[in-house]
């Protein structure tokens, strides 16, 4: 495979990584996507998910996001994401602490919008906690 | 005329207030630099999502259900600003430059029969307007300008309050005022409506550009319903990220101002006091030596 595929990955407060690829699979609201050079133009959602990026077919970096969204062209992909975190580095006690206080709070919960955005943080730290388990995924 | 004892202690005030100006000024310059690599490194997500909420603009424009923060109610008659300003003073004309512009703006909307409400982002904003708007206020975030470093989830939590007020339908148009940093000389106060959102240059573009057929994952709708409210939140982000670098900026050229004004007065009052001290000296020699002569 020569070519190459650009791999953006950008929080609202810096560029987090930059860099040539082989391919980048990225978690997608209807499912996972590979892309490879030359891949259509398309604009995703992310949802809560563990992108992996690829050399040659070796999987590189493994890293967890919170959910963002995901931009394809012909160079190759941009990932808006609120932040990201190798998934080797997720602890994954933590992380099952802290779906458990969420969960918690989540019962607690006075109005609709807290509720909602509880729910939205509830479904992030489960696929964190998933995607701790199985770091090799 | 003075004792030498008061100008004395005159000239050690005031070398005081230099030297506090000058750490103050030192200070500031320290902060602008961290501010603007800040300001810096938040420029590609923005631009990014501009570019995406354009493909995906282009694709709703015509739909009837556009999205609700993208069409907005279709009314003007409740008009919200937030003005966005530094918690803290001792910035030159910083604050009150923002702060007369949205009382113009304010005026302005009330002439031409709309309802005016106000967020004060900022401590200095809600001082200042309190007097003159107290009950347009309907709300005041403190402590996230002066943060040593502001977070994106600080402008995320006001933007969240925006759309929930937006949901509630206490407003149909939302603007922003804030400080764009020009330089450390200049800041230009620059308003910004937010919602309804002005779709981004997606006309220009795909006249001579030949577009491409971008595909969505889900439909375009569903995207911006989520991208909406980001963007929002980054827009914030950008606003308090400019704000932090001007306020440095005004307040370094602010305390520039005062060191070398100091510098003067320091110069003035020691040739005041040098002036004094011969005058006394010279006095008393007359003095001796006509008391010698009167012998």
């Amino acid at each position: 495979m020569a070519e190459k595929v650009a791999f953006e990955l950008v929080a609202p407060e810096r560029v987090l990584a930059s860099e040539e690829v082989d391919m980048v699979v990225v978690p997608g609201a209807e499912g996972d996507f590979g892309v490879l050079p030359l891949h259509a133009p398309l604009v995703s959602l992310v949802r809560p998910g563990v992108v992996r990026v690829f050399e040659g077919d070796r999987v590189v970096r493994r890293l967890f996001v919170a959910g963002g969204f995901a931009s394809v062209d012909e160079k190759g992909v941009t990932l808006l994401v609120e932040g990201a975190e190798p998934v080797e580095a997720i602890d994954l006690e933590e992380a099952r602490r802290r779906l458990r206080d969420l969960e918690e709070d989540l019962e607690d919960a006075k109005t609709e919008a807290e509720r909602r955005r509880l729910e939205r943080l509830v479904a992030v730290a489960r696929a964190r906690v998933e995607a701790a388990e199985r770091p090799d995924l | 005329m003075p004792s030498l004892k008061d100008l004395r202690n005159r000239i050690n005030s005031v070398k005081q207030t230099r030297k506090i100006t000058s750490a103050m000024k030192l200070v500031a310059g320290a902060k602008l630099r961290r501010a603007q690599e800040q300001a810096e490194a938040a420029r590609p997500y923005a631009r990014r999502m501009y570019d995406m909420l354009g493909r995906l603009a282009a694709g709703v424009r015509d739909l009837p259900e556009a999205p609700r923060l993208l069409a907005g109610t279709g009314e003007d008659r409740v008009q919200l600003l937030v003005v966005m300003t530094a918690d803290r003073g001792l910035c030159g004309a910083f604050n009150s430059q923002i702060v007369r512009a949205a009382r113009r703006w304010i005026h302005e909307k009330r002439d031409a029969g709309k309802e005016v409400r106000l967020i004060c982002v900022g401590r200095k904003g809600r001082d200042m307007l309190r007097r003159e708007f107290e009950e347009l206020i309907v709300d005041a975030v403190i402590g996230v300008a002066g943060k040593r470093r502001i977070e994106y989830a600080d402008a995320e939590a006001i933007a969240r309050g925006l759309v929930e007020r937006f949901d509630k339908g206490e407003f149909d148009v939302c603007t922003i005022v804030f400080n764009t940093f020009r330089s450390v000389m200049r800041q230009e106060v620059t308003f910004r409506q937010l919602i309804p959102l002005e779709p981004p240059a997606a006309e220009g573009r795909t006249e001579d550009e030949p577009r491409a057929v971008w595909e969505f994952e889900p439909e375009a709708r569903l995207i911006l319903d989520e991208l909406l409210p980001r963007n929002l939140g980054v827009q914030i982000y950008g606003a308090l990220l400019e704000n932090a670098a001007g306020e440095q900026g005004a307040r370094m050229a602010a305390m520039d101002n005062a060191t070398r004004n100091a510098g003067e007065m320091i110069e003035k009052l020691t040739l005041f006091y040098n002036r004094t001290r011969q005058a006394m000296i010279t006095k008393e020699i007359i003095e001796i030596v006509s008391g010698a002569e009167a012998l």
